[in-house]
């Protein structure tokens, strides 16, 4: 039994010692190493540079990381303090989204990061503007660029009206790779307070009936509800997935004292919940 | 438990057309033999078998304590002991092989085809250990032995047709035997049209195409070595399955053996056997022939095991001791795309089998102490090692869905035990056995993935947790001999303890569109199966002769319920005319109602149904060689019935006139 293990540990370790050499020869420290650029703004002796994994902004959690160029030095600046304003732009009036505030990135000298939750788009990706406000060694600077925002496939995000007339928004933020197992599921829950105030919502429930619609509504067993985290203000619950596919995944909001403010159980008669989020792998 | 002797006696006898066997049963048709002797051209003389063309399958239900579950016409599932696969250990020539279909509609005796084989050897209960661990028994269909005998050239073509279902079979045999040099090659090809039940029901998907090869060479080094190769390839295509939602487009195996053998002369060592070798199956199920489904599928699966053995014959004084050192490792794969309705959303995707490992190694030893002239004891053991690993991630997390520990692998020891007396007088046999053993649970019942089940309608998941299976069995038999009269009964009782069985999972909703539920594999505490049958046979003259058989079999939890695929009371009837150049049989066969059914598990209540045979059969000798022709009616009176062993109760066969012809050219 033992040597049946031996020689393959022994083949690994052979071929990562190999493949260690390789990196350290060609590796040039990157730190935006593994995202793709989304835009880069330039505002005077700045560039900004926008990243994420896709290189695009879509509709739903975006997680965001910047750089600021220095143009003179071609330096990338580490201590500046920065904050953004997402606007959507509508016939009769804008609004905002919900966002993080910036921070620099963990482990990281030039990378900022924070996210933004884009509820909604036009078709063709218009309608979006992103104002960044920086302060670098005391002075401030602030520039607002168009960006376009593409609709995603599924519904990661949505945006209701929940029965105590507060606008909700809920925004799906993983499972990013879900895999057929029990899959962490993290959400995040803003309330609009108004046009430009979009708060975290805190101690609400949020109950979990994963389904498939392909497959007479098949559902899974153990999920469990997602319930508030206050280290990271997310909604933290286990989805379990029990094959590859589309999954619609049937949300009911409740708030602290257990009524519910969005969505229906799922029964025979009952298809699905009117609070709901996709899901395809 | 088939020993040296016996082997030896076979091929010694087998001119004469049956082998001497210590054993206990009575087959439904005219042999006694516990050996289901699956003819080669060689045996034919005896008019043994009413078809010569018959399935392995219909040779396999001859025997009182195997009945085949059908789910179609074709890859019928053997029981034994009303114990089903899992619970059985089912070789080829002592070769481990499993099915790639997580349905079980390629039991491995599908694999292989009466061409290949010499005979099949069937042990019951603990009796069946010597080539791995059971609880119900184990079957062993054993390939050609070689053999140098210098009998040169000899071809043999063989015709069959069948009018219910346009069946048509050929095969062709062909073989050269020198004194230090053997190649023989045959092939078999089978055609069948959807067959009608009794009275004309056309049953829809029950067609099927197959066709098997085999090659074998041998090489005699010396006077106490050879060395042969067996190389098997079959193929079906477009079996469809009527109690079932899916058909199999493919289902192929090719199944390839090397083996050494030594027989000394003059020494306590009679004979060293050592084969090695390795096998594959891909078993492709699909939909494609269905006009309505609820969502189409494709299920595909693949097994590949690779193993050994070494056997070894020793005789010493009044002990004949067998040993069996084997070992094999299988590679189980399954998986299920569902194709969805809506284009806009993606295949569905799920391993149903995640790759599952299994790697075995024991050590089996018996011995038969022939302390007297007329008594027996026959002891064996058998210790093993099993290992099963999870070999994909993916594999071990979907079983977190619903076990807290998934362990990727698992480790057993198993054990088996079983002991024999047997006391053989001229005209009275008796024989007493007690057995305890332990089995390892399937690949489906450990780690099956909502696997449907259409018997009961529910999706199965498999549970890596499970303990072994263990039993306790006695089994008893006594034949006595008045002169032209016998009867004889034998009967096999099993405490069975922690019965894995699939419980009801309330909270876990199905996958299949439209199945009532999941069942979780879990175990009773214990369960009960006891069989019994009265043989009987007259021998009214030199030419007539009437047997006849019943049984009685009984199966319950420890919950009070009945087991499912608990055969009801049987019977069997035959008046037999024999002479050296014709024969005549007609067979009376019948179940009485299933009262004692498990509606747990699916069942209802199979009516009782009795049907009629007529088998006949001519040899006539001329100077190129011999012809055997065999013809009959199945079902004379197109009765529609089906049996309690019928997949989703749908009939079997009405009426059908069968002939087959052979040539046998020395």
């Amino acid at each position: 039994m033992k040597l049946k293990y031996l020689l393959p540990i022994a083949f690994i370790a052979l071929f990562f010692s190999c493949s260690t050499d390789d990196d350290d020869n060609t590796t040039i420290f990157n730190e935006v190493e593994g995202l793709e650029l989304i835009q880069t703004i330039v505002n005077g002796n700045e560039t900004i540079e926008l990243y994420n994994e896709k290189g695009m902004f879509e509709t739903g959690y975006n997680m965001i990381s910047l750089r600021i160029k220095d143009n003179t030095t071609d330096s990338y600046i580490e201590d500046a303090t920065l904050s953004w304003m997402p606007m959507m732009q509508m016939p009769t009036m804008e609004h905002s989204s919900p966002k993080s505030s910036i921070s620099k990135a963990l482990g990281k000298d030039t990378v900022y990061e924070g996210f933004i939750i884009y509820q909604m788009t036009n078709t063709d990706g218009s309608g979006w503007s992103l104002t960044l406000n920086y302060n670098i060694d005391g002075t401030d600077y602030s520039v607002t660029e168009t960006i376009s925002v593409m609709q995603y496939e599924n519904q990661n995000t949505a945006t209701f009206m929940g029965s105590d007339g507060t606008n909700y928004i809920l925004a799906l933020i993983e499972p990013k790779d879900p895999s057929i197992a029990i899959n962490e599921m993290k959400v995040g829950l803003f309330k609009m307070e108004n046009m430009m105030t979009f708060p975290v919502v805190e101690d609400y429930t949020i109950a979990l009936d994963p389904r498939m619609p392909g497959m007479g509504n098949h559902t899974s067993p153990n999920n469990t509800n997602l319930t508030y985290n206050n280290a990271d203000n997310f909604y933290y619950g286990d989805l379990s997935l029990t094959m590859t596919g589309y999954w619609k995944l049937n949300l009911k909001l409740m708030n602290a004292n257990d009524d519910v403010l969005k969505g229906e159980d799922v029964t025979d008669e009952n298809e699905a919940s009117s609070l709901y989020l996709e899901l395809e792998f | 438990m088939k020993t040296l002797i016996t082997v030896i006696l076979c091929l010694l006898l087998s001119s004469l057309g049956f082998a001497q066997d210590e054993n206990k049963e009575t087959k439904k048709d005219t042999t006694k033999l516990e050996e289901v002797l699956v003819l080669s051209r060689r045996k034919l003389s005896n008019h043994r078998q009413e078809k010569t063309l018959s399935s392995i399958d219909d040779y396999l239900e001859k025997s009182n304590k195997v009945t085949m579950i059908k789910r179609g016409n074709y890859a019928w599932e053997p029981t034994i002991n009303n114990m089903t696969s899992e619970r059985l250990v089912v070789t080829i020539d002592g070769m481990q092989i499993f099915g790639a279909c997580t349905d079980k509609m390629d039991p491995i005796t599908s694999y292989v085809d009466v061409s290949n084989l010499e005979k099949v050897t069937i042990g019951s209960g603990q009796e069946g250990t010597e080539n791995g661990h059971s609880i119900g028994g184990g079957i062993d269909l054993k390939l050609p032995s070689s053999k140098f005998n210098g009998s040169g050239f000899k071809s043999g073509l063989d015709l069959g047709y069948e009018t219910n279902g346009n069946y048509k079979a050929t095969g062709l045999d062909l073989e050269y035997t020198g004194n230090k040099f053997f190649i023989s090659a045959d092939g078999i090809y089978r055609k069948s049209d959807n067959y009608d039940a009794g009275g004309n029901e056309e049953i829809l998907y029950s067609q099927f195409e197959k066709y098997n090869i085999s090659l074998k060479t041998g090489y005699k080094f010396s006077e106490t070595q050879s060395i042969d190769a067996n190389v098997i390839y079959d193929k079906a295509t477009d079996v469809g399955y009527p109690a079932l939602p899916m058909d199999v487009s493919l289902a192929e195996a090719l199944i390839a053996s090397l083996t050494h053998y030594y027989k000394p002369e003059d020494k306590a060592l009679k004979s060293l056997e050592t084969k090695l070798y390795f096998n594959t199956i891909t078993h492709i199920m699909d939909d494609t022939k269905r006009p309505v489904v609820a969502i189409r599928m494709d299920m595909p699966g693949w097994s590949d095991t690779y193993g050994f053995y070494s056997k070894a014959e020793l005789m010493k004084n009044k002990h004949h001791f067998t040993l069996n050192l084997n070992g094999f490792y299988n590679k189980s794969l399954a998986e299920m795309t569902m194709f969805s309705n809506n284009p806009d959303e993606p295949d569905m995707f799920m391993y149903t089998w995640p790759d599952i490992r299994t790697l075995y190694s024991g050590i089996f030893i018996k011995d038969d102490f022939h302390f007297s002239a007329y008594e027996t004891l026959a002891s064996s053991i058998r210790l093993g090692y099993h290992n099963n690993k999870i070999a994909k991630e993916v594999g071990v997390q979907s079983l977190q869905i619903l076990y807290d520990t998934v362990d990727d692998q698992n480790n057993r020891f198993l054990v088996s035990l079983a002991s024999t007396y047997q006391l053989k007088k001229e005209n009275y046999n008796l024989s007493v056995g007690l057995g305890y053993g332990e089995r390892a649970p399937s690949v489906s019942e450990g780690y099956g993935f909502f696997l449907f089940n259409s018997f009961d309608n529910y999706d199965y998941i498999g549970n890596p947790n499970l303990k072994d299976e263990k039993a306790l069995e006695a089994n008893f038999s006594f034949k006595q001999k008045f002169n032209d009269f016998e009867i004889g009964l034998e009967s096999s009782y099993f405490h069975i303890m922690d019965y894995i069985i699939g419980e009801i999972a309330t909270d876990v909703s199905s996958m299949t569109i439209g199945a009532n539920g999941v069942r979780v594999y879990t175990a009773l505490d214990h369960a009960s199966i006891f069989n019994t049958y009265v043989n009987s046979s007259y021998k009214l003259s030199e030419r007539f002769a009437i047997n006849g058989t019943v049984g009685y079999n009984y199966g319950k939890g420890n919950d009070g319920e009945n087991l499912p695929l608990i055969k009801p009371f049987s019977y069997f009837a035959e008046f037999n005319y024999n002479t050296p150049k014709f024969n005549a049989a007609l067979q009376l066969d019948g179940n009485g109602n299933q009262s004692n059914y498990s509606s747990q598990y699916g069942e209802n209540e199979t009516a009782d149904y009795a049907i009629l045979n007529l088998n006949l059969g001519n040899v006539f000798h001329n100077k190129l060689g011999k012809i055997v022709l065999k013809y009959g009616v199945e079902n004379i009176l197109d009765t529609k019935y089906s049996t309690y062993a019928d997949w989703n109760n749908f009939p079997r066969q009405g009426r059908n006139f069968y002939v087959n012809l052979s040539f046998v050219f020395p």
